[in-house]
């Protein structure tokens, strides 16, 4: 590790805040942590004595066992709190919960909230670091994160690739994310989808829309396959299960015609023969689990540079 | 020489009605006007010395939610009131979105009674378009006439009902009765919470397109036309609003409008941040409607600014963006807003911004005030233009805090408020 930027931000809220440099710099970090989870006892004691407190608003069981997974490989203590079984429930407000947590003295909060923005919030009402778990529509920086790491792993770099997202942009923060991110290190990025998918204005974020699958894989290096969440149907005008398949379903019979390396990536899970076929899936070209390891290294520098921050901080007085 | 009254010295005067703007005194008696020339050689009980500082008529602001009854937690008609006073605001139109709503002459006669025992400042009273604000069935308009309701709103909603919103403006107009529309096309905003655009796609908040804005205030000028009633378009927000108040307006067709100090200071970049206090509805719009606001302001296709003063607590605040209330207070900081954002950048001039903020209200409203001739009621405001502050919460007299100009730097400081012949307010010396 050559960096000579020095982490100083207590929370993590989204890829929109940071510096390239700042990017650059968790992953470089998590490099150097992926070691970790291969050795025979998959520990570090960089955040020994340190508490952190999963505060999950949404059901989540991969991002949530990640990061309990990173900070235990860290030697945090792990605490989980899902707001069914919470005092949430009760009528707290996330403010008052978070106060309640920063008075237990835990140091770091993994927050996955409905709202968006919500992570903002409580990061400027509480002293401790506040890492966002995905908010709502507007960030899901972690897994932005480890999708650029994976890329970075297999293509060798980010700067000058061009990368389609294809999907819901418009409800999807990990989408939201990726496009901070990626511009930001330098990527092309288009994103994919029927009109109705995608939010307004996007293109003043940079990148280029386009609403034919096969023309947004062309030159692509890298596609990052969103899932389609059909659940959310409440939002007028969602295309129809097999009709988005046929449209936007990423097969075998449309990779014959991109680039041969082509890296595939979901953030999970995957609807099988909706968003790809099983057999791209599975295949050469897929990078999921890859990706899914990746998390654990990313996720373990968030928790350790955030952590790092506020030490510095406070012994600076 | 008589030993009565209060003096106002030397101020520049500024009463748009007589197309007055000059160096002149004041004198009141007995709640009223009595003379406007220069150096009145009276003794009078109070001599209040405003040279280098603005004489205005008091403010007329025809959009404020005093939330009593019902909502005491918020606002009451006595703190909404005493922050009036301070804001430089003599005169004001009560929203009728209360609990239970004004929409009933014994609903008007239970607010009447707490306006007389505890409003500081001319409170005028709007009722209920439909019984509830629900959109369902008419109030009954003459009887509210009646009991001296000067306009009518369902505030915070439209009334979707197009037959029905039909009948409300035909009622209206045999009861010669202002009423005043909440441009919002509710399947179009749906659970928007800002502006549809580049802002709501960054956030990942819901937007809220200029069209569910628009689309209603076409529909409101078209019936307008069509039953020939007084129409006022309230919280004008976007380029397209504009655009078509100006057309009806020069088809003859009887619509004024307003707008707010926010729609002309910010715009939508400041929800970034997540800050509630940017929350309202309709929601902060891009640059370029700012802009257009700006302009209808201008030439005239704006009539009036008003604050939509909005007053919510903490609780209903300080939580996720979209779960917060729809709202701003703003009775204390309009005035300072204007001449920030419209006199010190030369949109406007003192003249046309009493107009905006005194004359054009009271007439709108058909109120006798808005005036400083000889013989009006004297509700007079001095201001001292240069003087700057900062918006603070320990400033505002209101019960709730909910200011979207918090932190900020203005200019325009109300140093004294007369409200019916009385000094009720000074600020400094």
């Amino acid at each position: 590790m050559n960096n000579t930027l020095v982490w100083t931000k207590k929370d993590l809220l989204g890829l929109e805040y940071l510096t390239k440099e700042e990017i650059e710099l968790i992953l470089s970090t998590a490099d150097s942590f992926k070691e970790v989870s291969t050795r025979e006892i998959k520990k570090v004691p960089a955040l020994r004595g340190k508490t952190v407190v999963n505060l999950f608003y949404e059901p989540s069981t991969r991002t949530r066992v990640s990061f309990e997974v990173a900070a235990k490989r860290l030697s945090a203590d792990v605490i989980n709190i899902a707001s069914e079984t919470s005092s949430v429930k009760k009528g707290e407000t996330l403010i008052d919960t978070g106060r309640n947590i920063q008075a237990l003295k835990a140091d770091i909060i993994v927050m996955r909230h409905n709202y968006s923005g919500a992570a903002v919030v409580l990061a400027r009402n509480v002293d401790l670091s506040v890492v966002n778990a995905g908010d709502g529509w507007h960030e899901h920086p972690t897994q932005a994160l480890l999708d650029i790491f994976t890329l970075k792993e297999k293509l060798g770099k980010i700067s000058g690739l061009n990368v389609t997202i294809v999907g819901d942009i418009a409800h999807s923060r990990v989408a939201r994310s990726n496009i901070w991110g990626l511009a930001k290190l330098g990527a092309h990025v288009t994103v994919c989808a029927p009109q109705v998918l995608i939010p307004p204005a996007i293109d003043e974020l940079g990148v280029r829309v386009l609403h034919d699958i096969d023309a947004a894989l062309k030159d692509a290096d890298a596609v990052n396959v969103l899932r389609m969440q059909f659940e959310r149907d409440e939002e007028s005008a969602f295309p129809k299960q097999m009709e988005y398949f046929q449209n936007y379903g990423i097969t075998q019979e449309r990779l014959k015609k991109v680039k041969k390396n082509i890296v595939i990536m979901h953030p999970g899970p995957i609807n099988r023969g909706i968003e790809m076929s099983s057999e791209v899936a599975d295949g050469a070209n897929s990078v999921i689990l890859e990706q899914v390891t990746n998390g654990i290294a990313v996720r373990m520098a968030v928790l350790f540079l955030v952590a790092q921050a506020r030490d510095n901080k406070s012994s600076q007085g | 020489m008589r030993d009565e009254g209060i003096l106002i010295k030397h101020g520049r005067v500024i009463d748009p009605a007589n197309k007055i703007d000059q160096v002149l005194d004041i004198l009141v008696e007995d709640a009223r006007i009595s003379r406007v020339a220069k150096e009145i050689k009276v003794k009078a009980d109070t001599v209040i010395e405003a040279k280098g500082k603005i004489v205005m008529p008091g403010l007329v602001d025809m959009h404020v939610h005093l939330r009593e009854p019902g909502r005491e937690d918020k606002e009451t008609i006595e703190t909404g009131t005493r922050a009036s006073l301070k804001g430089g605001v003599t005169s004001l139109l009560a929203m009728p979105n209360t609990i239970p709503a004004i929409d009933s002459a014994d609903n008007v006669k239970l607010i009447k009674e707490i306006i007389k025992k505890t409003a500081q400042v001319n409170v005028f009273i709007s009722g209920a378009i439909t019984k509830g604000r629900l959109g369902r069935e008419l109030t009954d308009i003459a009887r509210l006439k009646a009991e001296g309701v000067v306009a009518i709103t369902d505030d915070g909603v439209s009334v979707d009902d197009e037959t029905l919103f039909s009948e409300a403006l035909k009622e209206a107009k045999v009861e010669d009765m202002l009423v005043v529309c909440h441009c919002e096309d509710k399947a179009l905003s749906g659970k928007g919470v800002v502006n549809r655009g580049i802002v709501a796609t960054r956030t990942g908040l819901r937007g809220i397109s200029n069209e569910s804005e628009f689309a209603r205030v076409e529909r409101d000028i078209r019936l307008a036309q069509k039953t020939g009633s007084r129409i006022h378009i309230a919280h004008v927000s976007c380029r397209e609003s504009v655009e078509k108040i100006a057309q009806a307006k020069k088809e003859g067709i009887k619509v004024t409008a307003e707008t707010c100090p926010h729609y002309f200071a910010l715009s939508e970049e400041c929800v970034l941040g997540y800050d509630t206090n940017f929350k309202m509805n309709p929601p902060l719009r891009s640059k370029d409607d700012v802009e257009a606001v700006k302009e209808g302001l201008k030439n005239g296709t704006i009539d009036a600014i008003s604050s939509d003063h909005a007053p919510h607590t903490e609780n209903e605040k300080d939580i996720e963006f979209d779960r917060a209330e729809f709202g701003v207070i703003g009775l204390q900081t309009e005035l300072a807003v204007a001449i920030s954002e419209l006199v010190e950048t030369k949109v406007l001039d003192w003249l046309t911004l009493a107009e905006k903020m005194s004359l054009n209200p009271a007439k709108i409203l058909g109120i006798n005030k808005g005036t400083l001739g000889e013989g009006q009621d004297a509700d007079i405001i001095i201001i001292d233009p240069r003087k700057e502050w900062v918006v603070k919460k320990e400033g505002f007299l209101s019960r709730s805090k909910n200011s979207a100009f918090l932190g900020r730097s203005l200019k325009g400081v109300v140093t004294h408020t007369i409200c019916s012949g009385n000094l009720c307010f000074t600020n400094g010396k």
